[in-house]
């Protein structure tokens, strides 16, 4: 019960912290996405979105289920490309740099850009295994020594280091739903991205691991940018500084999250955020 | 008024809950008759092999026993009168010693070794039997002079000693001591002569034959001519070297091909159509492929008839669909979150497949394989088509000489007019090939569960 409270504390804190967005907008813009468009085949998805993601900050994609929300954010790693007949559009840059240009390679542009899935998905290895991975595929480890330091840093970064200290050598998929999660986000962090975009990574989680996440979120944005998809407006004000709402394949508005959900200006958002269409 | 309405919701529940029940029993009745079906279907199948497995066993066992005759043979001067042996330290030159000792050896070989058996059998008739020589030397096999003459040559200090010699009874005497014949026929249905039989029993009552196991089983290849010789080893050879050849080539190619199809090909009408093939290919009966590697591998590659290299040719066609189709099958299964994770992390296509996918399918694959392998170890038809039907009396010393297989040699066996002798020598060999699937089945879970267990 002590446990439960503590986290609902923290809970609290990271919507203090939403609350004061630090002039989100303020800071430096790091992705830059103009005119957007992607099509499955003979279906379009996203229609011309234009949005700015900031240096450190969470920006948060929120909208209903089909918006398009997941399929805007897996463009800018370009996990569309691994879809059959997927076809995207427009301009994605990352510091200036377009990432669909043909002579960007796609593999170092996943080890600058990280990814965090919607359903915890460990290697089925062990721990060490897990975080090891990234760092041993990109080379970044010069030796045994480095790559341990580089696994128990990460984990440390993920808040699980204590909770698996003792069993890093045990399979990933025997930890708890929540604990996959921060697993996966310490395999992610591994790599050194400076984005990390998460596709509705609580949606399966229960309410005290998704408190600890965003906990997490919290913190690992004095680091890293972070985009986020959520369905959960609740987790959005609690976490992003940013927010964009989808619908319907569109980019509906976007902004300072505090004026998103005080102030909306469109009336679709509106309807959103009060709980009417969703 | 309202106690109507209440009254009326009631029945309408009460109505409601009646029409559950009665459809409640149908479906009950249903899933009882399913599952009986169920139980029925299997016990049946169950029966089928436990019959196949009895019938073998009980035909099949006795032909692990086998009758020996013990003798006390006399190398005897009077007969192996060839002089001593040359000696390669009295010759100028090795060629020279060589020749000598071919001439030797030729001089052994035109010797009449059945004297020396018919002696050291007569030495143990009791007395007072009449027994002609044809008759008497009918009751060890016929490669027995053989097998004196080898002693003799690897031993030529047997010259004037008396030895104890085992040696096979001949599939005839063999079927009158297991009681595989009827012994009430009467003589002009019999093989052996009555003189013949009453020296068996005689035999059999004092000793001189015994039933033991029967090595020549395993240590000996086939044989026409001492039927009571014949054995599984150049089948059993021949099989061995098919599986390696199908074993090293079919998996990889197997495996990579499936990964290509499902992992790296971009879906086109071509992909569709290979893969359609693949499938029909699975399903094209195995003697086409047998003429198959006739045309191709015999006639126009021209490689050596009866060749285990070309069965284990043929026999790579035949398993490579099966094993593609099964890695496909394998690879399909792997969820699609970890192929994200993996490439989510960074890593390429290749790493994606070998670091994350190959090892989580590898049991389904191996297992799939080993069954793909066994298969192809039973198959017979094809094998028929390129050769391998022919009586091959030497163990294959390489793929390319002639053999035989196990299934081929189970085919061969089946159809020698001994019948009372070579149905149980079938049933044995039938066992034997039964025993190496279930040593390659069992090899497939074990590999599996362990591999499983493993993270």
């Amino acid at each position: 019960m002590d446990m439960l409270a503590g986290k609902v504390k923290l809970t609290q804190q990271s919507v203090t912290s939403a609350m004061n967005p630090s002039a989100a907008l303020d800071r430096p813009i790091r992705i830059e996405a103009r005119d957007v468009t992607v099509h499955y085949g003979a279906k379009q998805a996203l229609f011309g979105i234009s949005i700015d993601i900031p240096d450190r900050a969470v920006t948060s994609f929120i909208g209903p289920s089909g918006c398009g929300k997941s399929t805007f954010l897996r463009c800018i790693n370009r996990m569309n490309d691994t879809i059959e007949g997927a076809r995207v559009g427009g301009t994605i840059k990352l510091d200036g740099e377009d990432i669909y240009d043909p002579a960007l390679d796609v593999v170092e542009l996943r080890a600058r850009i990280g990814m965090v899935f919607q359903k915890p998905n460990p290697f089925p290895k062990s721990i060490y295994e897990n975080v090891a991975y990234g760092p041993r595929i990109h080379g970044l480890a010069r030796s045994k020594a480095d790559l341990d330091e580089i696994v128990v840093s990460s984990l440390r970064k993920a808040g699980l280091f204590e909770e698996v200290k003792d069993r890093l050598n045990e399979p990933g998929t025997g930890l708890s739903g929540g604990q996959q999660q921060r697993l996966c986000i310490a395999r992610a962090i591994a790599v050194g991205p400076e984005v990390i975009l998460m596709d509705e990574p609580c949606s399966a989680l229960d309410p005290i691991a998704t408190a600890i996440i965003e906990e997490l979120i919290d913190e690992l944005r004095e680091n890293y940018t972070i985009v986020i998809v959520t369905h959960s407006m609740q987790q959005a004000a609690r976490v992003s500084q940013k927010t964009a709402f989808f619908h319907l394949g569109k980019l509906i508005e976007e902004g300072v999250t505090e004026d998103i959900f005080t102030n909306p200006v469109h009336k679709q958002t509106q309807d959103y955020i009060m709980g009417r269409i969703g | 008024m309202a106690t109507d309405h209440i009254t009326a919701a009631r029945e309408i529940s009460q109505e409601r809950t009646r029409l559950v029940r009665s459809g409640l029993r149908r479906r009950h009745r249903n899933e009882a008759i399913f599952r009986g079906l169920g139980i029925a279907a299997i016990a049946l199948a169950l029966g089928f092999v436990a019959l196949l497995f009895v019938d073998m066993t009980r035909k099949g066992i006795p032909a692990f026993v086998q009758s020996n005759l013990h003798l006390e043979v006399f190398f005897d001067p009077a007969i192996i009168d060839v002089g001593p042996a040359p000696v390669a330290s009295e010759f100028a030159s090795p060629a020279q010693y060589q020749a000598a000792d071919l001439r030797w050896r030729r001089e052994l070989a035109l010797l009449n070794w059945n004297r020396i058996l018919e002696a050291s059998l007569m030495a143990k008739v009791p007395a007072g039997t009449e027994i002609s020589s044809r008759e008497l030397l009918s009751i060890p096999e016929t490669n027995a002079r053989h097998q004196l003459r080898e002693m003799f040559v690897a031993n030529p200090d047997l010259l004037g000693r008396t030895v104890p010699v085992d040696i096979l009874a001949s599939a005839n005497a063999d079927n009158w001591v297991k009681g595989n014949i009827n012994r009430s026929l009467g003589d002009a249905q019999q093989q052996l002569s009555p003189a013949a039989r009453t020296v068996i029993d005689a035999f059999e009552a004092d000793g001189t034959i015994t039933n033991g196991f029967a090595w020549a089983l395993f240590t000996n290849t086939d044989s026409r001519a001492a039927p009571a010789s014949a054995g599984l080893l150049g089948a059993f050879v021949g099989s061995l070297y098919m599986m390696l050849i199908v074993i090293v080539l079919a998996v990889p190619i197997g495996v990579a091909a499936a990964i290509y199809l499902e992992e790296f090909a971009p879906k086109s009408r071509l992909t569709d159509f290979i893969e359609v093939n693949i499938n029909n290919l699975a399903a094209v009966p195995s003697i086409v492929f047998g003429l198959l590697g006739a045309a191709v591998f015999i006639n126009y590659m021209h490689l050596p008839i009866s060749a285990p290299l070309v069965g284990g040719l043929v026999l790579t066609l035949m398993t490579l669909p099966t094993i593609i189709i099964a890695t496909r099958g394998a690879l399909l299964g792997v969820s699609p979150a970890l192929r994200q994770a993996a490439l989510g992390m960074g890593a390429s296509k290749t790493q994606m497949v070998f670091h994350h996918v190959l090892p989580v399918t590898l049991p389904s694959i191996l297992t799939a394989t080993i069954l793909g392998v066994a298969h192809a170890l039973g198959e017979t038809a094809p094998l028929l088509l390129i050769g391998m039907k022919a009586f091959v009396a030497q163990v294959p010393a390489t793929p390319l000489d002639q053999a035989t297989a196990l299934p081929v040699q189970i085919y061969l066996w089946q159809g020698n007019e001994n019948r009372n002798f070579f149905e149980p020598r079938t049933a044995a060999a039938i066992m034997v090939l039964l025993g190496v699937m279930i040593v390659l089945n069992g090899t497939a879970i074990y590999l599996r569960s362990r591999l499983e267990k493993r993270v």
